[in-house]
């Protein structure tokens, strides 16, 4: 099978909080289409390389995304150009409506009809979020946050999506539900770069992973591979 | 019966007009945490636009009150560009020390460069006539007062639950971040609101203005100590908090006027604020001081 194209490009990645140092040169690529995954303990450097794509902390290296480095990219304009997150803590806007927090989600949008309809299959898809759709994001359970979350971050449309633990602190049904819509959007076609710590459930969907560890990539190949390595399991469900 | 309904006019007119100035003050606070203290300039700016327009240019009060409307306006939005950007994500103090840089900087330009001397403007005087209203006589100045309030309260609502940057403008004041990740620009949103602020404190110059009849260097002084005032007691950041600290404000000055006996009529402000105190003993926050969490929810 041909590779497909690839369409995030980070190599030599170091992110700084004034002088610390969080992450340390790190190499990754998210090819078109697929969904890779970023494994590691807690502080490995996760979330940050996650905002160093978004652009909202200070980096070296390089970041490109559809052969242009974003080096000099405003966040704004990297939304606009297609990259779209779902944020660790989900950080919904809990003094907007469920509704609201989907229309902000399309605010780069101009297409009005197609944000309706667009807000209306979400509902149909999360019938839970459709009956609270007047109702203060806020005022979610965790779940319905991060439902909320996911949704609202592909309502601007990107041709990527980056997920920060979406299962964080969720119970196991819950779970499970946004892992198949996870693999849902990803039969959809969606380019998907996702940050976990449940390792079997993110590996069992995914194509490729990496293991991230104080800021450093310690392993990485096709997530079948990393599944069968026993030892790497083991070290990787302790942590999960 | 007359007499109550009279003072109950009173007290809504002060009370809009409180409502109006920290509506200004607080919509740039909501979205940048910055208590702009330069917003009485910002009036003031308006009321030299008013004498400005008055001599050189028209007679016609309407293109006057125009004018200063969109001077306050162009002036709020310049400041944030020269003014406050540089200082957008520093800490709430530095835009603190900004803001009262920025206003002390531009009353010494009036005083340096205007007059330090009230200057009148008396284009303004024809709203403000006796009218009758069921019988008892109020200022036709305190009816578009309070009804320019209601109709900016409506407006306002409208725009921030209707509109994409209204929305944007609310999800900025819980996590500014966030709204720029939505890919909504935040120039746009914090221009936004000091244009809001300042059309705000442009409406409000017209009423101190019709009322005053002269503009000053200090004319902003008090207005935005009242509007800071009616911030801290409605909950700074919450702009119903604006509106409820602001009426209230108008309502316990006016029941001091009518309730204290004449010989402690000058001690009126010191019983204002001590009841502003007690209310602030009783919610430190002030009455609806917006929720802090951020939302995530584990
Ligand atoms: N705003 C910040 N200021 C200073 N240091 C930070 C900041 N954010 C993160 N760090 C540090 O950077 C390192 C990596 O943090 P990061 O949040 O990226 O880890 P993570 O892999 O996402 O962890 P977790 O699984 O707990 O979310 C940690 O040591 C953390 O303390
Ligand atoms: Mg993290």
């Amino acid at each position: 099978m041909p590779r497909p194209p690839t369409m995030l490009d980070i190599s030599d990645l170091k992110v700084f909080y004034g002088p610390i140092e969080a992450v340390h040169g790190i190499s990754l690529c998210v090819p078109e289409g697929q969904c890779v995954t970023l494994l590691g303990p807690n502080g490995a450097g996760k979330s940050s390389t996650i905002s160093a794509i978004c652009g909202t902390v200070k980096t070296s290296g390089s970041v490109k995304f559809l052969g242009q480095d974003l080096a000099n990219t405003d966040v704004e304009d990297r939304v606009r150009a297609g990259i779209s997150v779902s944020p660790e803590g989900r950080r919904v806007f809990s003094n907007l409506s469920v509704e609201a927090n989907l229309l902000l989600g399309a605010g780069i949008r101009r297409d009005r009809d197609a944000i309706r309809a667009d807000i209306e299959r979400w509902f149909r898809t999360f019938p839970i979020l459709g009956d609270r759709r007047r109702q203060m994001a806020g005022t979610l359970s965790g779940g319905e946050q991060q439902m909320l979350a996911i949704a609202r971050a592909l309502m601007s449309k990107p041709r990527i999506l980056l997920l920060d633990e979406p299962s964080l602190g969720l119970a196991p049904r819950i779970v499970s539900q946004i892992f198949e819509m996870i693999e849902q959007l990803k039969q959809d076609g969606m380019t998907i770069l996702l940050v976990e710590q449940n390792a079997r459930q993110a590996l069992r969907i995914s194509d490729y992973a990496y293991l991230l560890n104080t800021g450093t990539i310690q392993a990485e190949g096709p997530a079948s591979s990393f599944g069968q390595n026993d030892e790497l399991m083991a070290k990787l469900t302790g942590l999960g | 019966m007359e007499y109550i309904l009279q003072q109950f006019i009173n007290a809504l007119s002060f009370g809009a007009e409180y409502a109006l100035l920290a509506l200004g003050l607080a919509i740039v606070f909501s979205v940048m945490g910055l208590v702009n203290f330069a917003h009485g300039e910002v009036i003031a700016i308006g009321g030299y636009t008013m004498v400005a327009f008055a001599t050189l240019v028209t007679a016609n009060p309407w293109i006057i009150i125009l004018g200063s409307v969109v001077a306050a306006a162009l002036t709020s939005v310049l400041l944030e560009r020269v003014a406050f950007r540089p200082v957008r994500y520093a800490d709430p103090t530095t835009g603190l020390l900004t803001a009262f840089g920025v206003s002390i900087v531009l009353q010494n330009l009036f005083l340096l460069f205007v007059s330090p001397r009230p200057i009148a403007v008396t284009s303004l005087y024809f709203l403000d006539v006796p009218v009758d209203l069921f019988g008892i006589r109020i200022s036709s100045l305190q009816l578009f007062e309070t009804l320019a309030t209601l109709v900016v309260i409506v407006a306002l609502t409208l725009f921030l639950k209707r509109t994409i940057w209204g929305l944007a403008m609310q999800g900025a004041s819980l996590d500014f971040q966030m709204v720029r990740l939505m890919g909504i620009r935040a120039n746009r949103v914090f221009a936004l609101a000091f244009l809001i602020s300042g059309l705000l404190a442009g409406l409000a110059c017209i009423f101190i203005m019709a009322r005053r009849g002269s503009v000053d260097p200090h004319l902003g002084f008090n207005p935005v100590l009242m509007a800071f005032v009616a911030c801290v007691v409605g909950g700074f950041g919450s702009l119903p908090g604006a509106v409820l600290g602001g009426f209230l404000l108008g309502i316990v000055q006016v029941a001091m006027l009518v309730l204290l006996p004449q010989e402690y009529g000058g001690m009126k402000d010191a019983f204002v604020f001590g009841i502003i105190a007690l209310i602030l003993v009783w919610r430190p926050n002030g009455i609806l001081s917006p929720p802090v969490e951020k939302g995530d929810k584990v």
